[in-house]
Order: C-alpha cells, then sequence, then structure tokens
C-alpha cells in the first residue's frame, strides 16, 4: 500500500472512532446521530481504499471494503487526494478544484449526504465554545446589525437585554486627532440606533411568522384563486408540504415555461451579515436555480449616479468621491461646513448607528459655521443650529446656479484650479451668466423659483467663496439619500458637483463630507463587506471578485438566465408583459447606458415570484401598482420567505417563516459594506469585526435563511452544491479564515469573545486625504481600488475616470450619449420639475409638495410595526384611538387653512391613492411643503387592497412611478403633489369634499405644562 | 453616603430615542422582583421624550426633554402610597415596588410630573426605577446613559454636596422646584425648554441691490432700559434668547451708519421672529457737505 493509501484508510477509521467518542461525551450529538438510518460509503474510484458506515438508531457499524447497497456514496479520484481532503485542516482552493474537476463526487439523495458531511464536519465543532457566562445563569453573546453591535444578554434561551459594546482594557485604543489646539477622541465604545435597541421587541414580535402557511383557497393542484391573494386568510401547513409546494413550482414553471420564469427579489437591510444575508446566501440559491433578475436602481444615490459620475467619475462608487481622512482634515482646516439636503442624525450614515454624532458635536467646540439647505428644519440642525435655508423641493439647483453667478461675477472662486484641472467651464459659466439664453441665473432669477430671498443666497456665496468649507451633500456627505431621489436629482447632484470644483475639491479644507465619513481608522486591515459577496459564488453581481474570491475560494455561481426587470417596473412586467430600464451598473461610467428590455429575446414571461421579505407596498412608488400585480393570475404561483407577516408577505401563495439573525450564525463588521461602498466603515469611530452569535433558537418552526435555502435545494438536487456540504457555522469560519483576524486573535478566542476592534494607524500611518492628490496634480494616492485600470486615459492612477481624466464642467460622456437630451444636457442646467410648483394643472389641484425621505425610527421597513418598541415614539407613529398611525408633517398656516390640528387623523391623496396618518403640525416647514417618512411596513387598507385607503402609512402609494428622466431608471419620489384633508373615515380613495366630522384623538395624557 | 443622581442636557437631547429604547428593552419581557414589574409592550414611556417648537419658518428652535421618574427626595407617590408601596431608598432612588402596589391607581395621579404609568393587565403604577437592579449589580450608569449618543443623559454617583457643587457650577435645574419634590434628576439648558426668544432678519438697499446687513448693532430694551445688545451675522440675523413667554412689551432698535436708526416694538408671547426688516437710508444731510 502507497503512503496516501494507508493514510487515507487511517483517516477513515479516525473518523468512526471520533465519531463514537464525540457521541459519547456530547448527548446533542449522539442524539443528532439518531436522526437518520443509512449507509454511506466512502471510497477511492478504483475502490482500492474504502470503508462505509452504517448508522442505525444511532448507532454506527463500519467496515473497511465496499458496502453492496450504500444510500450514499462520496468518492475520491485517489488516495492520495482523499487523504489531502479529510484531513481536519483542509486546504479549500484543493477542495474546490477537486469538486470543479469531479474528482470529488457525491452520489445519492442530497439530504443525506449534506447531513453526513455536516456530521462530519462536526466533529470539528463541537467544542466550540461561544460567549461570556456572566453568572446567575446568563450569558452574554455578540450580534452585529445593521444598526449597530451589540451584546445580547441570554437566560434560559431567551433575550434579556441589548446593549452597545463597551471596549475592555485588552481592546486597542482609539484615535485622536489634533485640530486647532484641541485633541479629540471618539468614546471607546459603539453605538446603537433605535430599531436596533428595540429589536427585542421585534424578535418576540406577534407579527413573527412561526409555521409555514399556505393561503387557504390556493391549491396548486386545482384552483389557485390569484384574485384572492391580499384578502383570504393562511392555514398552517408542515415544512415538508411547504417546500414540496415551493420545489415542485420551482420545477413546473421552468419545464412549463422555460428559462425567465422564475422572478426572484430581495428587500434591503432586513437583516446583516456576510452569509445569511441576502447577497450572499440568497444570490447562491437563486443563481443555481437560474432566474429573471430584478436590476435594482441605485436608490439612494440617484443624481449622483445618473448626473455628477458624468462630471468627476467614481462610477464604482456610483458617483459619489472618495471621503479618505476627510475627518481630520475638516477639523484642521474647514471654517464652514454646509449640510445640503443632508440629516446624517437622522438617517445615521445608513448602517453606522450614532457613530458620527459624537464627531460632529466637534463642530461646535471649535466653532465652525453651520449652513443648513432642507425644506425640513432637519435633526441635524435642530441638533447643531445654524443658518437654515428652506428652499421649494425640488428647486435646489436652481439656488446653486445662483451661488455660482455670485462667484463667477465676484471672482470667489479657485480660478487656477479650474482653469487647470478642469475642462467645459466656458460654456457652463456662459450659461450661468445668461449669455447664451438672455437670463442670468443670478440670486433675484432663483427667488421666485426657491422661495429663498436673492439677499440671503447672495450672503451665502459670498460666505461661502471666502471661508474654506465642506459641501456636507446627502446623508453620507458625499451624497446619498434627500434631493436626489426627486425629478431634479439629476441636475441637483451635478451642480453641487461643480460649485466644489469651482471652490477646488481637495484642497485643505474644501471636500464633501460632514464628519460621516472618513475617520483615520486601518484599512489595510481585510475584512469583507457583506456587499462582497459571502458564500454566493457570485462573481458578476456582488463585489466578489475584488478580493473575497481569492481569499475564500468557493464554488462559484452563474445565472443562467440573462432576462432582467427593473425594480421600479415589476408590476408593469408582470400586468402588461413589457417594460425596459437603464441599469444599476457601476463598473465604469457607461454603463448606465446599456438600456435593457423585457421581456429579454427568448425568455418567458415571469410566472413566479420568489420574494424575500416584504416591504415593497411601503418603499417603492406608485405602490397600489404592487398591490394589483399580486392579485392577478398571470402570476401562477408566489411564494414569500419572511421574518415577520406584514406588507407584500400577505400577498403570497406560500409563506416560508424566516428566523432573525439572534437565531442563526453569522459573522460581519460593523457598517462593513464593501462593494459600491468600499471602506464604508470609515464612517465608524473603530473598525471592530464582529461574530453573529446564535444567541437563542429560532422561534416557533422558523429556520435560517440560508436553511430554507439547503431544504429548498435537496428537492432539487442543489444540496451539495449550495452547501458544500458545510454547515452555516463552518461557512462563518471560512470567512473568518479569509479575512486577516487570524493574524490578529485566534478562531478560538474570537468565537468566545465575539469581536474584535481593529487597532488604530498611527498618526504618520493615515491615509492621505481624499482628493489632494488631485487638487495638487499628483498620481493617485489613496488606498482605492478604482476605476478599472482601462479606465484612465494616459498613465494608470492619472487623473480621474472622465474621458479628459479632468473635472469636466461640460460631460464627454453625456455628449457621446445623447447631447441633445433636454433632461441631461453635457453642462448643467435648471429645469423646472416634471412634479412641481410650476407643473401648474397638477399643482392647482394638488397644492402640497411631499417629501418622504428615509425614515429615522425603522431601516426601511424593518422595525417598523410588527407592535414594536417604536411604534410608541411620537415622531415615528401616534396612536389615535388605539391604532399607531404614521405620522405626516404639516405647516401650521397650511394646516389652519384645512381645519386641521395636532393629531387629527388626515387624509393624504392624489390620483395615486390615499393614505391616512396622524398631522404634526409644525413650523420645521415652509408652506407648501409636508413631510412623511416613507417605509411603513404596515399595508392596511380600508376597503379593496389597491383600491381604497391605506391606514398603514405607505405613503409611496402616492409618489410617482415616472423616472427621473426618461433615459435613466431612478425614482423620483421626492417631488410629489398631494391633497390632504381631515379624514371621514372612509375607506374611498376619492371623496369629493369633507363634510363629516373629522376622526380627533380621545383626550390625550396631559401634557407638561412649560412653566 | 453617596447617591444617585441624572443630569440631562436638554441642549443635547436630539429626541433619538436611544434612552427610551433602552429602557423599554430592559423592562419589556423581563421582571425584576423587589424592582419592578414587566413593562407592556406598548403603551409606556417610562422615559417619555417630549418636543417644543417654538418660532416661525425660517427661524425656529426645537428642543426635546426626557420626562422620567425624578425619584424625589420629598416625593408625592411616597406620601400617596398605602402599606410602603413605594420605597425611598437610602442612596436616592424611589421604587414603586411591584409586590406592594397593586390596584394604587393613586399613585398615577399623584405624580405631578406625569412620569407614573398605569398597567391595566396588572392593575400595577409603574415607572422608572433608574435601572436599581443594574446598579446593585456593579453597573456604574443606567441603560440610557450607555446609549445616549451625545452624552445628553448622565448618571452621577456622588454625596448631595458634591451634587450640589455640580448644580451651582453647570446652572442645572429641576422641573417645576415649585412643587417642592427635590427631585433628583436635573436638568442642564432647561432655557431650550422654557425660555422665548426674539429674533429678526436685517436688510438694506445697498448700491441699489437688496443686501443682508451684517454687524449692524442690535439692542434689546425693555422699558427703557438696554438688556442685551448683539450684532448681526453675515445673513443679517439676530435673536435674543433666554427671555421670558408672555412677558410682554419689548423695543428692538437697530442701527448701522450707512442707514437710518429703526425701532419695533415687541409684545412678546412665544417667541417672535421678526422677519425680514428693512432699513430706511439715512435722511438726506441736512446740509451740503464740506
Amino acid at each position: 500500500m502507497r503512503a496516501g493509501a494507508i493514510t487515507f484508510s487511517l483517516l477513515l477509521y479516525g473518523i468512526l472512532k471520533t465519531l463514537r467518542h464525540k457521541a459519547r461525551r456530547h448527548p446533542h450529538f449522539a442524539r443528532r446521530l439518531a436522526e437518520r438510518d443509512f449507509t454511506a460509503q466512502i471510497r477511492t474510484f478504483d475502490g482500492a481504499v474504502a470503508r462505509y458506515y452504517a448508522f442505525r438508531a444511532g448507532s454506527i457499524e463500519s467496515k473497511r471494503g465496499l458496502h453492496p447497497s450504500p444510500d450514499i456514496t462520496i468518492s475520491v479520484a485517489s488516495a492520495a487526494l482523499g487523504a489531502r481532503l479529510f484531513t481536519p485542516w483542509v486546504d479549500q482552493l484543493e477542495r474546490i478544484e477537486a469538486m470543479k474537476n469531479f474528482d470529488f463526487k457525491a452520489d445519492g439523495p442530497d439530504e443525506l449526504v449534506v447531513w453526513f458531511t455536516q456530521t462530519l464536519s462536526m466533529l470539528r465543532s463541537l467544542e466550540w465554545e461561544y460567549g461570556t457566562d456572566i453568572g446567575d445563569g446568563t450569558r452574554r453573546y455578540v450580534t452585529n446589525t445593521n444598526g449597530g453591535p451589540l451584546f445580547v444578554y441570554v437566560k434560559d434561551g431567551k433575550i434579556v437585554r441589548l446593549t452597545p459594546i463597551e471596549f475592555g482594557d485588552d481592546d486597542a485604543q482609539p484615535w485622536t486627532i489634533s485640530a486647532r489646539g484641541k485633541r479629540f477622541t471618539p468614546p471607546r465604545q459603539t453605538t446603537a440606533a433605535p430599531h436596533t435597541l428595540c429589536s427585542k421587541s421585534t424578535v418576540y414580535s406577534p407579527d413573527r411568522l412561526l409555521y409555514p402557511m399556505k393561503r387557504v383557497d390556493f391549491d396548486p393542484k386545482g384552483e389557485r384563486n390569484c384574485q384572492n391573494r391580499g384578502i383570504s386568510g393562511y392555514e398552517r401547513i408542515s415544512w415538508d408540504e411547504a417546500l414540496d409546494i415551493v420545489a415542485s413550482e420551482i420545477q413546473r414553471v421552468k419545464t412549463e415555461h422555460g428559462q425567465g420564469a422564475i422572478i426572484a427579489n430581495h428587500g434591503s437591510h432586513h437583516t446583516w451579515g456576510n452569509i445569511g444575508y441576502y447577497i450572499s446566501a440568497a444570490f447562491k440559491f437563486f443563481n443555481t436555480i437560474g432566474y429573471t433578475r430584478v436590476i435594482h436602481n441605485p436608490d439612494s444615490w440617484e443624481g449622483w449616479y445618473w448626473g455628477a459620475m458624468h462630471h468627476f467619475g467614481y462610477s464604482m462608487r456610483l458617483g459619489q468621491t472618495e471621503t479618505y481622512s476627510t475627518v481630520e482634515d475638516l477639523l484642521k482646516e474647514a471654517e464652514m461646513v454646509v449640510f445640503w439636503s443632508a440629516d446624517p442624525e437622522c438617517t445615521s450614515g445608513s448602517y453606522s448607528a450614532f457613530e458620527g454624532t459624537a464627531r460632529r458635536q466637534w463642530l461646535r467646540d471649535l466653532g465652525i459655521e453651520i449652513v443648513h439647505i432642507d425644506p425640513y428644519y432637519n435633526h441635524t440642525a435642530a441638533l447643531l443650529g445654524g443658518k437654515w435655508f428652506a428652499p421649494k423641493p425640488g428647486t435646489d439647483t436652481a439656488m446653486a446656479l445662483a451661488i455660482a453667478h455670485v462667484w463667477i461675477t465676484e471672482g470667489l472662486y479657485d480660478q487656477k484650479f479650474v482653469a487647470e484641472r478642469s475642462v467645459g467651464f466656458e460654456p457652463w459659466r456662459d450659461y450661468v451668466l445668461g449669455r447664451g439664453d438672455g437670463v442670468p441665473k443670478t440670486p433675484e432669477w432663483q427667488e421666485p423659483e426657491t422661495g429663498i430671498p436673492a439677499k440671503d443666497v447672495r450672503a451665502l456665496a459670498r460666505r461661502w467663496g471666502r471661508k474654506k468649507t465642506y459641501l456636507g451633500a446627502g446623508g453620507w456627505g458625499n451624497g446619498h439619500g434627500g434631493a436626489c431621489r426627486s425629478a431634479t436629482g439629476i441636475q441637483w447632484a451635478r451642480a453641487l458637483a461643480c460649485l466644489l470644483a469651482m471652490q477646488g475639491m481637495g484642497r485643505p479644507g474644501v471636500n464633501y463630507g460632514h464628519l460621516q465619513w472618513g475617520t483615520p481608522i486601518d484599512l489595510h486591515f481585510y475584512f469583507p463587506g457583506y456587499a462582497d459577496g459571502g458564500m454566493s459564488g457570485d462573481l458578476e453581481g456582488t463585489g466578489m471578485p475584488i478580493s473575497l474570491y481569492q481569499r475564500m475560494p468557493q464554488l462559484p455561481t452563474f445565472n443562467p438566465s440573462t432576462q432582467k426587470v427593473p425594480r421600479l417596473r415589476i408590476p408593469e412586467a408582470i400586468l402588461e408583459g413589457k417594460t425596459e430600464g437603464y441599469p444599476w451598473n457601476g463598473k465604469t461610467i457607461e454603463g448606465q447606458f446599456q438600456k435593457f428590455s423585457y421581456p429579454a429575446a427568448g425568455h418567458s414571461p415571469i410566472r413566479m415570484f420568489y420574494k424575500y421579505g416584504g416591504a415593497s407596498i411601503g418603499t417603492m412608488s406608485e405602490t397600489n401598482r404592487y398591490v394589483r400585480a399580486y392579485r392577478t393570475d398571470k402570476l401562477e404561483f408566489v411564494v414569500n420567505q419572511s421574518i415577520w407577516f406584514e406588507g407584500e408577505a400577505k400577498f403570497a401563495d406560500v409563506l416560508l417563516p424566516a428566523c432573525t439573525q439572534f437565531e442563526r450564525w453569522d459573522i460581519s463588521e460593523f457598517g462593513g459594506t464593501g462593494g459600491y461602498a468600499l471602506h464604508g466603515q470609515t464612517q465608524m469611530n473603530h473598525r471592530i469585526a464582529l461574530m453573529q452569535h446564535k444567541c437563542i433558537e429560532p422561534l416557533g418552526e422558523s429556520k435560517s435563511d440560508w436553511q430554507i435555502f439547503l431544504e429548498l435545494s435537496h428537492r432539487l438536487g442543489l444540496g451539495a452544491y449550495y452547501s458544500e456540504g458545510m454547515t452555516e457555522l463552518d461557512w462563518v469560519k471560512r470567512l473568518f479564515d479569509a479575512s486577516d483576524l487570524p493574524k490578529h486573535i485566534s478562531w478560538k478566542e474570537f468565537l468566545k469573545k465575539g469581536y474584535f476592534v481593529v487597532p488604530a494607524p498611527a498618526e504618520h500611518e493615515r491615509d492621505p486625504v481624499a482628493l489632494r492628490w488631485f487638487y495638487e496634480g499628483r498620481k493617485k494616492d489613496v488606498p482605492e481600488p478604482h476605476p478599472l485600470p482601462g479606465d484612465y486615459g494616459k498613465q494608470f492612477l492619472e487623473g480621474l475616470q472622465t474621458q479628459s481624466g479632468k473635472f469636466e464642467f461640460e460631460c464627454s460622456s453625456l455628449k457621446r450619449f445623447d447631447p441633445d437630451d433636454p433632461e441631461r444636457p453635457p453642462i448643467v442646467k435648471y429645469l423646472p420639475s416634471w412634479e412641481g410648483t410650476q407643473t401648474k394643472e397638477l399643482y392647482e389641484r394638488y397644492p402640497l409638495q411631499m417629501i418622504s425621505p428615509h425614515s429615522r425610527f425603522s431601516y426601511h421597513t424593518l422595525s417598523d410595526g410588527k407592535q414594536s418598541a417604536v411604534n410608541d415614539i411620537d415622531e415615528h407613529r401616534v396612536c389615535v384611538n388605539g391604532y399607531y398611525y404614521w405620522v405626516v408633517r404639516i405647516n401650521a398656516q397650511d394646516a389652519a387653512a384645512r381645519g386641521i390640528r395636532e393629531r387629527d387623523l388626515v387624509k393624504l391623496y392624489n390620483d395615486r391613492g390615499a393614505v391616512v396618518c396622524a398631522a404634526h403640525v409644525t413650523e420645521r416647514l415652509p408652506r407648501g411643503v409636508v413631510h412623511a417618512y416613507e417605509s411603513s411596513a404596515v399595508y392596511d387598507p380600508v376597503g379593496e387592497p389597491g383600491e381604497s385607503v391605506d391606514r398603514g402609512g405607505c405613503i409611496n402609494q402616492l409618489t410617482p412611478k415616472r423616472s427621473i428622466a426618461a433615459k435613466v431608471t431612478g425614482t423620483a419620489v421626492n417631488s410629489c403633489l398631494i391633497e390632504i384633508v381631515p379624514w371621514d373615515g372612509s375607506g374611498e380613495l376619492r371623496t369629493a369634499a369633507v363634510a363629516a366630522a373629522p376622526v380627533r384623538a380621545k383626550a390625550e395624557r396631559a401634557a407638561l405644562p412649560t412653566s | 453616603m453617596k447617591k444617585w443622581n441624572l443630569v440631562i442636557d436638554v441642549a443635547q437631547c436630539f429626541n433619538c430615542n436611544a434612552c427610551a429604547m433602552a429602557c423599554h428593552d430592559e423592562y419589556f419581557g423581563n421582571e425584576f422582583p423587589g424592582y419592578a414589574a414587566e413593562m407592556p409592550r406598548l403603551g409606556h414611556r417610562w422615559i417619555d421624550i417630549r418636543q417644543r417648537e417654538t418660532g416661525r419658518c425660517p427661524v425656529v428652535e426645537v428642543a426635546y426633554l426626557p420626562v422620567t421618574c425624578n425619584h424625589c427626595d420629598d416625593a408625592p407617590c411616597v406620601k400617596a402610597a398605602r402599606d410602603g408601596a413605594v420605597a425611598k431608598r437610602a442612596d436616592g432612588i424611589v421604587i414603586i415596588v411591584p409586590e406592594k402596589a397593586k390596584g394604587q391607581r393613586q399613585l398615577v395621579d399623584a405624580c405631578p410630573y406625569g412620569a407614573i404609568w398605569w398597567n391595566e393587565e396588572k392593575a400595577l403604577p409603574q415607572a422608572w426605577p433608574f435601572d436599581a437592579h443594574l446598579l446593585d449589580r456593579g453597573w456604574t450608569k443606567t441603560r440610557g446613559s450607555q446609549v445616549c449618543p451625545t452624552r445628553a443623559m448622565r448618571t452621577l454617583h456622588v454625596e448631595d454636596e458634591e451634587m450640589q457643587r455640580i448644580v451651582r457650577e453647570e446652572g442645572l435645574q429641576v422641573l417645576h422646584p415649585e412643587y417642592g419634590t427635590r427631585p433628583r434628576v436635573y436638568y442642564k439648558n432647561l432655557d431650550r425648554w422654557t425660555k422665548v426668544f426674539v429674533a429678526g432678519s436685517v436688510a438694506g438697499v445697498l448700491d441699489g441691490v437688496t443686501e443682508c446687513i451684517e454687524d449692524a448693532r442690535v439692542v434689546l430694551e425693555r422699558d427703557g432700559r438696554a438688556l442685551a445688545e448683539a450684532r448681526t451675522d453675515p445673513y443679517g440675523d439676530f435673536k435674543f434668547g433666554g427671555l421670558e413667554a408672555g412677558s410682554g412689551g419689548y423695543r428692538v432698535r437697530i442701527a448701522d451708519e450707512r442707514f437710518a436708526a429703526k425701532a419695533l416694538d415687541v409684545a412678546l408671547g412665544e417667541s417672535a421672529y421678526l422677519g425680514t426688516i428693512m432699513l430706511e437710508p439715512r435722511a438726506a444731510p441736512t446740509r451740503a457737505a464740506g
């Protein structure tokens, strides 16, 4: 016998001894061994080395050689290979290679194969310890959420409390920035968003789906009653029945209709982690079954992606610039910060809890001037103070052009920078001065558009032109959210880009930001972000090819269908059978020009919808469309895999109950996004990699998303391919191994403690300031692997991604694409909103402009509804006569003119729908503007779904479906005209006039007297 | 001995509700015998953040006031309690003892701050017990203090004399001292909740163009006596804060050498934003120059 054969043979014998030994030591493992009665054979292809294991009622009988009729067989090409693959420390790359080359195979039912291989892998993990015993039977675990990391205290299998993580003495010390004689250091703990702190109430919500369910009048073999979706009730069914229905429907539509018949779509941000999140497990599963992909629009970037990108590139950041070390630069150099459509104290940088809040306090310590431009006196303004400008929604571009006009006419801009680092300034300057159209874009010109007095704009322009100023645009400071999500979002983002270029972007004290991004943390420590694809194997739709694929070899996955549907056009695709769109593709600037059509050539129309989560009605636009699309037999089957019974989950035929992230394993980094938000960790004060312990067992019969996909895969013969034979925890360990964590902390310690704080770099090791290289005309020196090497015009790392390599006031890419597009001309111009104060006829009928920013207390629909604790926050929902209503904010004079008082129930309506909210009467809005957050989780039609008043608060029923511009696919939800009347209690979409007495709150708890 | 106190900075509270959520997290679904029975899922706000807006668009101020059990040293609830249902601990904390307080609805009405909540299901009055069960096990701050992103809520464990020194140094106040309840919850910058302002925006025509007038001298007068003086900022804005609501007649005088002096009378109820105040040109000189 050769050495390999002896080793392999001994290893196979060792497996037997270890199985028996571990079963004696661990009763739960012994119970697992009793779950299946079957025989597994392991062998070389030629049978020279072989051993079988027969499981019978928990005992194992095993012999060398071949069994006559094994249930499953795992075979390897040679004994030498077997010896390497069955050692405890297997080389993942070799394992993957062997599987891809069919040198390492499994035959027999998938479910048994995976049970067996998972059982073998548990031999390693049985003794792993996790969590910290803190006495009295309480154990403290760790998890991470999209609103910050948590310590999770668990007693008797139940979550007791959730707290942020306070660092211990053994955790790394934070950075310190010295600026203007002061020293600034962040607190040594993490922060947590309200939508995270309320998690106990959502985990134990009465709205949890705890069992698989089937709509009572849905029969996959008979009457489907698709028209009753959203109306009929549900009955509990077994997991086997539910999974069998879903698996057989997948097979049926594929064989009956062909390629593309399944559409699958995930919501965003209802959970967190690198393994079990949508961009990992779900992508892998959907790729393996083949599906019509839903192309999400760059919904929080719109204007930057479709607009600003053409001026300066940064396609890989979707049109937002780099932000390295801007916190230090701002604190040291800036004299003023302009927050423009920016409310970081509301949206928390999306994933970064209150990490930026502590830093923004330092603005006051240093006496840095602050300006806010936002129709709403937002939370950042309310906290920090400063000068507030409230332009009418959608008109900000006019204000920006007037600022440029003052700078040009008074010489208040960086003329050297403009001459040396930009192209195309002259035609834009001429437009601003009115040389072509005879209309100089003066402060006086903008006044009737924006409602902002000319004198104020002039004063701002002069102040800005004379002071080193950071432009904090959107929630991240370099874009994101707000005015970019409107009919004029493209021109707004473009105009802001031009303003900052005029001031010399990258000059000390002149850059994008409001201390939200750009902390001096160590970005050279590798830990992947969630958008890097986890275990998806998806090289096309995630950030995996950059680093993770090399570091964590895994079976690749590719979607065989090339059919695509824009997320904003799913209803049209279903109901009309035809639609088109422009893609979210940040690889190059030109990626966004690649128009696509549905149906794709040779593909089937979509017949089955696999929906993952239930957020569409609260978060898309004109969302009664989605309700109607669900209620048609053009969709033969709808399955929704959801944690909670809410929103569009109530329109499914079969419901698969997923558990929360507190009930499953995962691993992640605080704010670690990766992908298009590379180095998003610089929103955090500390880099922290975290275990997501499985803190409690899944409630009811719910299962992790990962496990649900696995069990469906078993039924399709894809189980081994999907899981690679491993458990969720194995995948977590693989990701740990792929990161830089093992250089600093052992798996054993990391698993037990649950987190690792990455040491901050020494002051001299900090990254260079964003765009300084460009300002100074040097090669790029920040750690950003963008743009693609082929996108440099001259030398690698020289200049921007634009054709000229310079900032382009006149955009070459738009000239190439369509120089005559009135909505996106090569230079940015002011074009009034297609839904706003200038659309006369509509404005007469609906004289209120509604803006609907991202919600403050829920993350999209996560944590709203569900009887969660945030419902008791008056700013989020208000309880009127026992029902928790969504809140709309309305100017006091507008309210008085309509007979609306504080907390009255009011109906918001336009031609698209009607929603009931509770009124908050305020002076934080100018006349004519109303404010209601988007993202209600509750859709509660008072009459027929899709055709009646909703009292759940999904105000996106009112927002326009129209794309920002004809040649892009982007949402314009902040351009929305409505009317508001006191609600008469009726469910009718349209009531002619208000006759009945308004529904008013009963006497409330007496308010505290103010004096 | 050292006692527990809470200090809340009204200027630093921005209604994020992290403290309220942490409080809910601590008491919803949990029972702490001797300290607190379970809080209902919905309807109770043991830390209740109230909101006040003052001024008018575009000059407004927003203040938030977290109101909770004040752990009064002379607590009305202690007096209203039967059978020792409310305990005042030596360390200052007031506990509504869940085992003894059943049915004692009068406690809800006894609290002048509205900080005691009635649990319908348990027939129990409930309030925030200062997280005493955690402090007794070695915690050094409350759940709300731990999660407050602006450090607006500080837990202080100090001798009463030391606390009084801090009160003086930081200008802390309590809610309604006239109630005589001697709260252990103190507020910094409480003026933001109670006081009002007078503000305006000064403009004038320079070289034929309407401009914001920076650095104009603005004096707030009452009964002919100057109370405060300010200079307008680059936007021509001025603001006098810290005034009593409903305090009646004031005069605002504005002076800039390029314009005629101006005076406006204000009858102050709530905060007054006077809007744009146009300065007129100086009266023509009475004699030719030179």
